[in-house]
């Protein structure tokens, strides 16, 4: 009983960790699609910026710098998405496609060229990356059976990106639904003519949407490289951009579902890791990849309108010329 | 400022949009108080010249005043703060946004919506109360009828303060009543001191409401009038200009039995609107149809489902031994196999490709035809040398199948559909603004074609905006205004002033009609 | 010249040039500030891929899986959409390949064997595309989307397949037993020696003829077939297509077959032409290659094939630049694929206005 409900436990605790970038990565999406610029370039900024806060962290051997460096790298890459896809109103999917690979591509190069070794950077030592933080009261909490151990293992022992991400999706949700910012930005993706006509500019609001975009993606990035681990390693985001556009897409749009839809794919995924080779009575060996499937397969049938309807802002893809 | 006699004058205003010649040195004096209409066709440039007014479009030169104030608008943030006010012919709302959203949006007064948004609930209250513009202010604005829609538009400029308001074709998507509504609106607003201009290209509207009217035609401003000292009859000639004669003779129609029969149709457009209701009529060999009306009020809708683009709600047609009704539709290449031809009103966008080479787009509806394939094999030396013989025959110029379809004039495009559609040898065909927007020349060769198809026996239907156009070749005339056929006419007894009544609808009952012409 | 005229020049000639000298351009700058000499990168790189027998086998057998890609890319793209999964349907391309070539009785004929592996390549690269059509065309969901989540997917899939179907009992690794011998494709070299020519081996096989046979049939079905012709009226204009009597839902879900099925040839090469068995990931960036190969080669067989040789010449030509120079290795090749999506894709129009005000400015 005590063990599964520790396995439980240790369960979530790695699902926290693994859902950390797919919540910073969500979010970023969630502020260019409002904005009505699809961004599958997500997997592409992750990548960069996990490389180049791993690179600055290293070299400057300061986390701080690297996240900095980080969020740099990622906005950069978000202009880039933006100068293309907004001012030029190219299309927004092979720009972003564009971004994902050139971004596989550079870091491939550049890990090579600065370091030496292809596709991955020095390991960093425990000053260079954000260590766990211990909370507060754990020795005095942990007596108490149960919530002892949910806050020594669940709520504690997480660097500050983690609590940042928790915090980020609160205040995502109350600048989208409370501020001016969030009221023209949910407008210029449903009806970027009704913005334009109101004497407001779209290709500002855009333009700024993916920068907050790029600054996201960046604290995911360099969460994935010298928090969660302490190099970077090639390909080492591994899809997760991805899997922050579906869960983005699962979520809806919105903030708080879209933290609960990182969550569940981040569950998933720690159970996954989990149940490797692990033979459980009746069903046998639990085949990984379709848990690892789940996510992916969930929100094409909800984007088939299955199961709910997952209807994305009206404007999404379709570059702003301005016309009668 | 506020007291000035003269609300907004526009001084030699010129626009070009590419090629196009939008607006022409258009000059308008628009007084203060009062409601002052602006008639044209499509196209004549009433939309861009409003919107230059409103800041959404800058004029390449000419000079604005806004009471009495130079006036120079980049945005429309500039307009709405020297007092104008838009209402978009397709609203500018945000469908999933509150009614008080809507409102606030560009507005907002605040970084933080929650006191801006009962800032607003109060002024809008009050609003509401004052103008009779009653809305729920809570809703999501798709979930407003479309003439609640339209209030939320009017709320809008109210609220960002505007002292001139501009509504851009607004009955064109209302019902009566809520037309009736809207003008009730507009008086309340006048005693208020509003000044509103209404842009429309319906002449009863024009007749009812307004104390001024400017006409526009192809991008001028060809006349300004008092409204108590002009009549429709006026407008309509001015809104349409006397066209050229064109050398086209006639000979008397031999009418024969009717190849297609259409009864009680109901049709939705692509949208899912209702625009045409209990249509009737039959077109017979030998004969020109004529379907006259002013764009958009359902002439193009009964076209596409003619030719088996929209399915039908209700009623039947009847076709060359083939019945469709809303349980049996006929897809356009079933249709075409039968004999049918269409010759789409949107040439640019459903007539050809303009990416394709003529040859291509001259294949458009036809690219099963056995002759032309072999087997899997479409011979394209044939296509070519098919295409190239219509061009002769309609003298397409210059004879180039591999030119780019684009890279022809609209008149030359034209001639290539209706030699594509022709040269089949359909019993029935079908006929969408043949010449809208082409030469002199390409008119009435044209026009010849069309009634050289009619001596050969065939059945034609004929959808033209240009009245024009209507009588000087079909045989009979019938007139739809909002959907609904208002009137059916011989073209021989057929004169403009009544069709033009007919048109907007403006006389009480077809009885009035035949009496008048007796 | 008149005005239409340059601007079809424009379009048509200009413009793309321009792009794609500006994504060598920008190249060269990576390439720059990593520094290394451009000049003797191409150099390098250029000998590397063309200068030798070997080199060219490798350039020509990279180019083959590229072509396969780049087709299924264009095809789509004539139709109006953009199949993004071409990776995924590579993939799953590979599994029909190999369970023709594991399941099929190995005593028939190579004449029989290798057209089925073939079909099979086909038919499951065409059953991954079907669904996210279908989605697309009936259910209005986006196939930009639903292709990136089957690609992943597929990548699910053929991990299961290959851990617990299809590996071999006592096997360690995730991959299939060999194929039989039956259902190889001859490597070129081995083709050559038949004859009595002696070249350097490459993997280089005869892949390379089914890709050249799949450009022309693609090249016939595009513009000889009145399928083709429905097919590009409908990727031109919705509205056209549906006043010609063609169903733009039908057209969707065909075009998507056949794309994915020509993305599932990649296996041909990589599976029965070089490997002989099946294995992870070994379509790795093809799928992507091929958005990069369409756009460059303008969605025509014939800019295909040259754009297939190009990404060859930079996948083999990059293999050398790993040798010779210490600060740079092949995958600048994946640079230049992103810099090429980049500049002749999502920025295609960035020189339009300049060129139009010099070379084509509006009469009035």
């Amino acid at each position: 009983m005590n063990d599964l409900l520790l396995n439980l436990i240790l369960t979530l605790d790695a699902s926290f960790r693994v859902c950390i970038p797919l919540i910073f990565a969500s979010m970023a999406g969630l502020f260019a699609e409002r904005s009505g610029v699809v961004d599958i370039g997500l997997e592409g900024k992750l990548l960069m910026s996990a490389f180049i806060a791993a690179s600055a962290a290293s070299v400057f051997g300061s986390p701080w710098i690297g996240l900095i460096a980080g969020m740099f790298a990622s906005c950069v890459f978000a202009m880039i998405h933006g100068f293309a896809s907004i001012t030029y109103k190219g299309n927004q999917i092979v720009s972003g496609v564009a971004i994902n690979i050139l971004a596989s591509g550079l870091t491939m190069i550049l890990t090579l060229a600065w370091f030496k070794k292809g596709g991955i950077t020095p390991t960093l030592q425990s000053d260079e990356r954000f260590l766990s933080i211990t909370l507060p009261g754990v020795d005095i909490i942990d007596h108490i059976p149960l919530i002892g151990v949910i806050y020594r293992e669940l709520i504690s022992g997480h660097n500050i990106l983690v609590y940042l991400a928790f915090a980020i999706v609160p205040l995502v949700w109350w600048v989208v639904y409370r501020t001016r910012f969030g009221l023209r930005l949910r407008a210029v993706g449903e009806n970027p003519k009704a913005v334009d006509t109101a004497g407001l500019s779209v290709e500002g609001l855009r333009y700024k949407a993916l920068l907050i975009g790029g600054i996201l993606c960046g604290i995911g990035g360099a969460y994935i490289a010298i928090a969660h681990n302490a190099q970077f390693t090639k390909e080492m985001t591994a899809g997760q951009g991805f899997i922050a556009l579906a869960a983005l897409i699962f979520g809806k749009w919105h903030p708080y579902k879209v933290l609960a839809a990182c969550f569940l794919f981040g569950f998933l995924d720690a159970l996954a890791l989990r149940l490797q080779g692990v033979v459980l009575p009746v069903i046998g060996e639990v085949p990984v990849q379709l848990i690892e499937a789940i996510p992916y397969l969930l929100t094409v049938i909800l984007l088939a309108g299955f199961i709910g309807k997952a209807i994305p802002p009206k404007a999404s893809a379709q570059p702003y010329i301005k016309e009668l | 400022m506020k007291n000035s006699h003269i609300a907004i004058e526009l001084i030699d205003v010129d626009k070009h949009f590419g090629a196009v010649h939008a607006n022409d040195k258009v000059n308008l004096s628009v007084k203060t108080g009062t409601i002052h209409g602006i008639v044209g066709e499509n196209g004549a440039g009433k939309s861009t010249l409003m919107s230059i007014l409103y800041g959404f479009y800058q004029a390449d030169s000419g000079q604005i005043k806004v009471f009495d104030q130079d006036f120079i608008s980049t945005n429309s943030r500039q307009s709405i703060e020297a007092g104008i006010g838009m209402v978009h012919q397709h609203f500018m709302l945000v469908e999933n946004f509150t009614v008080l959203e809507n409102v606030i949006l560009g507005s907002e007064g605040g970084a933080l919506i929650t006191e801006s948004l009962e800032k607003a609930r109060i002024e809008l209250t009050r609003l509401a109360k004052e103008y009779g513009l009653e809305v729920e202010l809570d809703v999501a604005v798709e979930e407003l009828s479309v003439g609640m829609q339209q209030r939320v538009e009017i709320l809008k400029g109210l609220y960002k303060g505007a002292k001139v308001l501009i509504l851009d074709e607004p009955t064109g998507v209302l019902t009566p009543q809520e037309s009736d509504e809207l003008f009730r609106i507009f008086e309340a607003l006048k005693k208020q001191g509003v000044t509103i201009i209404l842009i429309t290209h319906k002449l009863r509207e024009i007749m009812s409401i307004t104390d001024y009217v400017s006409v526009m035609r192809a991008g001028k401003m060809v006349a300004h009038r008092q409204t108590s000292e002009t009549n429709p009859e006026e407008l309509a000639e001015l809104m349409i200009g006397r066209k050229v004669l064109l050398n086209i003779v006639r000979t008397e129609a031999k009418s024969g039995d009717p190849l297609l029969i259409a009864s009680n149709l109901e049709i939705h457009n692509e949208q899912g609107i209702k625009r045409v209701s209990e249509v009737s009529f039959e077109a017979r060999s030998g004969e020109i149809l004529g379907i006259a009306g002013v764009t958009g009020n359902g002439q193009g809708t009964l076209l596409k489902a003619l030719a088996g683009i929209l399915p039908l709600s209700k009623g039947s047609i009847e076709i060359l031994g083939e019945t469709i009704s809303p349980k049996k539709s006929l897809n356009p290449q079933e249709l075409r196999n039968l004999g049918v031809a269409h010759v789409p009103e949107d040439r640019q966008r459903m007539g050809l490709i303009s990416d394709f080479s003529a040859s291509e787009s001259a294949l458009l509806g036809y690219q099963n035809d056995k002759e032309i394939n072999q087997g899997v094999w479409l011979k394209r030396s044939l296509v070519k040398a098919n295409c190239e013989s219509i061009m002769e025959a309609f003298d397409v110029r210059p004879i180039n199948p591999a030119l780019k379809s684009s890279n022809f004039s609209g008149g030359n495009q034209q001639k290539l559909i209706l030699a594509r559609e022709f040269e089949r040898n359909p019993q029935v065909l079908i006929i969408g603004q043949p010449t809208r927007g082409i030469d002199i020349g390409a008119i009435e060769f044209i026009r010849k074609r069309i009634i050289e198809m009619r001596d050969a026996g065939k059945a034609i239907i004929l959808i033209s905006v240009e009245l024009e156009e209507i009588m000087s070749i079909s045989d009979r005339i019938i007139v739809m205004c909002d959907g609904e056929i208002t009137g059916t006419v011989d073209a021989a007894n057929a004169d403009e002033a009544t069709l033009g009544m007919m048109m907007a609808n403006a006389l009480p009952s077809d009885k009035q009609i035949t009496e008048a012409q007796l | 010249m008149t005005r239409d005229r340059r601007l079809a020049w424009i379009n048509g000639l200009l413009l793309p040039l321009f792009n794609v000298l500006t994504a060598f351009l920008a190249t060269a700058v990576v390439f720059l500030f990593i520094g290394v000499d451009p000049i003797k990168a191409t150099k390098i790189l250029i000998y590397g891929a063309l200068g030798y027998d070997e080199g060219l086998g490798y350039t020509l057998y990279y180019a083959t899986n590229f072509v396969f890609t780049g087709l299924a890319v264009a095809v789509a793209f004539h139709a109006g959409l953009f199949n993004i999964g071409g990776e995924g349907q590579a993939y799953v391309g590979g599994l029909g390949i190999a369970l023709v070539a594991l399941y099929i009785n190995p005593a028939l004929s190579a004449w029989i064997l290798i057209p089925l592996a073939i079909s099979g390549g086909l038919l499951f690269g065409a059953l991954w595309a079907i669904i996210p059509a279908y989605l697309q065309a009936y259910r209005g969901s986006h196939i930009v989307i639903t292709t990136i989540m089957f690609n992943f997917l597929a990548s699910a899939l053929m991990v299961y397949m290959l851990v617990h179907v299809l590996r071999e009992v006592g096997q360690m690794s995730p991959e299939s037993r060999n194929f039989p011998e039956v259902v190889w494709l001859p490597f070129v070299h081995d083709v050559f020696a038949g004859f009595g020519y002696n070249i350097a081996k490459s993997p280089l096989n005869l892949s390379i003829l089914v890709a050249l046979f799949f450009s022309l049939l693609v090249w016939f079905f595009l513009w000889h077939t009145r399928w083709g012709f429905a097919i590009r009226a409908t990727g031109k204009s919705n509205d056209a297509a549906i006043y010609s009597g063609i169903n733009p839902k039908k057209i969707i879900v065909v075009t998507m077959c056949i794309s994915g099925a020509l993305a599932g040839l990649v296996g041909v090469n990589e599976l029965i032409g070089v490997q002989h068995r099946l294995f992870l990931n070994f379509n790795y960036g093809y799928g992507f290659g091929g958005i990069a190969v369409a756009l460059m080669g303008r969605n025509h067989p014939v800019g295909i094939l040259i754009a297939a040789l190009l990404f060859g010449i930079l996948y083999q030509g990059g293999a050398e630049l790993d040798f010779e120079l210490q600060n740079v290795s092949r995958d600048i090749v994946v640079v230049m694929q992103g810099l090429v999506i980049l500049f002749c894709g999502g920025l295609e129009y960035l020189y339009r206005p300049l060129l139009i005000r010099f070379l084509a400015p509006i009469e009035t």
